[in-house]
């Protein structure tokens, strides 16, 4: 079975109905305007754990939803 | 390593010392083919390999095995191109049955954006090395009897760009070689070893932490693949990498010789067959960033139909396995070598859907790298700095899996 991510306005629905919407986040401890365009650009936490994230209902609701998820198992909290 | 292996290949397993000239996390191809050639190149032996599994049970044991060189970008041709090389003589070379196999590969195209695309992709490579040539409907079909050039109705093939030095080598076979070679010349290979943490001495790495105690070391070497960012962070630094799973499957057993290598940007799929005579297909990453090795439906229902398409033969097979490996992609689409302004810490990553192909030249130059400690001219243009520097080199139409 596929990943399935619960929807606030249609319930659970299987992954391949939404698109993903990734959330870089700069870290305070990078300092100075060119290191934070840098990290914004291209540096990634690549966190294995939970991490926040949005997600584009685009085949249902076509509403941006936010969820948790634990990346080392793909499990939706 | 199980028992069946290790009948055929002959290793021997060393308790780990408390220093190495040279470590180096990962034991899969990337890692092994830098050990190989810090022994048989610049013979520095007293190298450790720390892989946290078996040897080659990660992305050097889950990809595709194509071997090519048809990239977009004059960098990349030439180092792919090297690579291809490489893997010819590394038969001879190590005195092991790597079943390299030269087929040719067909890239397939369907539009008139995609005839423009193989044809500037056939002239820079043949500027720059690699053996590629745009070929008509009629000798795609010469090439591969089984290809419906109509594509269903709906994908007619217009036309591929046909890199004939294109080959498939048995992936487990490229590792036991390479950690053969490495280990017969003094090179220590640990499986079950996970590394645990890095030593620092200020900002600069001295070696690793595992479970058995501290390991010191000259220089550190990350060969990780999908976890190079938990490894890295321990260093103190960010990568520009996402960890994305890729997928693929193999059918049963296809009684006719299906030889050469066929993939379809459009339709983005590729296929060839195993030497067993199963068809071996995959297809693009998963969207989200993911360590979960879980396969799913979705990507076995829309692979194999996108497949079908230009081979209905495949309509009568059935699926036998599918997985999954955990690819570290790089934002352009190119590999990341070199130092990373972190003494001590060099890494070999970014290697994302495209690693499998460039294990020997990627352990030849990494080697040169730990040797010479000067940056050869080759990888040069790979090195992590490359985006401080706005120096990208975007090449996603040739990992063909986007």
């Amino acid at each position: 079975m596929s990943l399935r991510i619960t929807c606030p306005h249609c319930g659970v629905r299987p992954l391949e109905e939404y698109l993903y919407g990734e959330v870089p986040v700069v870290p305070d401890d990078v300092v100075g305007d060119d290191a934070r365009d840098l990290d914004r650009a291209f540096m990634r936490a690549n966190t294995e754990g939970v991490i926040r994230e949005r997600w584009f209902h685009a085949m249902g609701c076509r509403r941006w939803l936010w969820a948790d998820r634990d990346t080392r198992t793909d499990e939706m909290l | 390593m199980n028992e069946f292996i290790e009948a055929k290949v002959a290793l021997q397993w060393q308790q780990p010392k408390a220093a190495y000239d040279v470590v180096i996390v990962g034991g899969g191809g990337h890692g092994l083919a830098t050990a190989y050639y810090l022994a048989t190149r610049h013979g520095i032996t007293n190298v450790g390999v720390f892989e946290r599994s078996y040897i080659g049970g990660g992305n050097s044991g889950r990809n595709t095995t194509v071997i090519r060189a048809n990239y977009g970008i004059p960098e990349a041709v030439r180092f792919y191109q090297r690579s291809l090389e490489l893997f010819a003589s590394l038969e001879d070379e190590t005195d092991r049955w790597i079943m390299h196999n030269q087929k040719g590969l067909l890239w397939m195209t369907h539009t008139e954006h995609g005839m423009r695309a193989e044809k500037a992709r056939a002239a820079v490579n043949t500027a720059f090395g690699a053996k590629t040539r745009y070929v008509e409907p009629e000798e795609i079909k010469e090439i591969c009897p089984q290809i419906d050039l109509s594509g269903g109705g709906k994908f007619p093939v217009l036309g591929a760009s046909y890199h004939e030095e294109g080959a498939t080598a048995r992936h487990d076979r490229v590792v036991w070689a390479l950690a053969e070679g490495a280990m017969h010349r003094g090179v220590h290979v640990h499986q079950r070893a996970p590394v645990t943490g890095l030593l620092r001495d200020g900002d600069r790495v001295t070696g690793i932490e595992t479970p058995d105690g501290p390991v010191s070391a000259g220089v550190v070497v990350s060969a990780v693949g999908g976890h190079v960012t938990t490894l890295a962070s321990m260093a103190g630094l960010r990568l520009p990498i996402r960890s994305h799973p890729l997928q693929a499957f193999v059918t049963n057993h296809y009684a006719q010789a299906f030889d050469a290598i066929a993939a379809s940007t459009d339709l983005l799929f590729y296929m060839s067959q195993t030497a067993r005579g199963e068809m071996l297909l995959g297809a693009e990453i998963d969207r989200q960033p993911s360590y979960s090795y879980r396969s799913g439906h979705h990507f076995l229902e829309s692979c194999a139909h996108r497949a079908m398409t230009l081979f209905p033969f495949l309509r009568d097979l059935r699926i036998l396995r599918q997985w999954t490996g955990i690819c570290d992609m790089s934002p352009d689409y190119s590999p990341i070598m070199g130092k990373t302004g972190v003494d001590g810490f060099l890494v070999t990553t970014g290697w994302g859907t495209w690693g499998f192909k460039a294990i020997p030249v990627g352990g030849e130059q990494m080697a040169q790298l730990i040797a010479t400690d000067k940056t050869p001219e080759l990888i040069a243009p790979f090195s992590l700095d490359r985006f401080a520097r706005d120096r990208t080199l975007a090449d996603r139409g040739s990992a063909g899996t986007h």
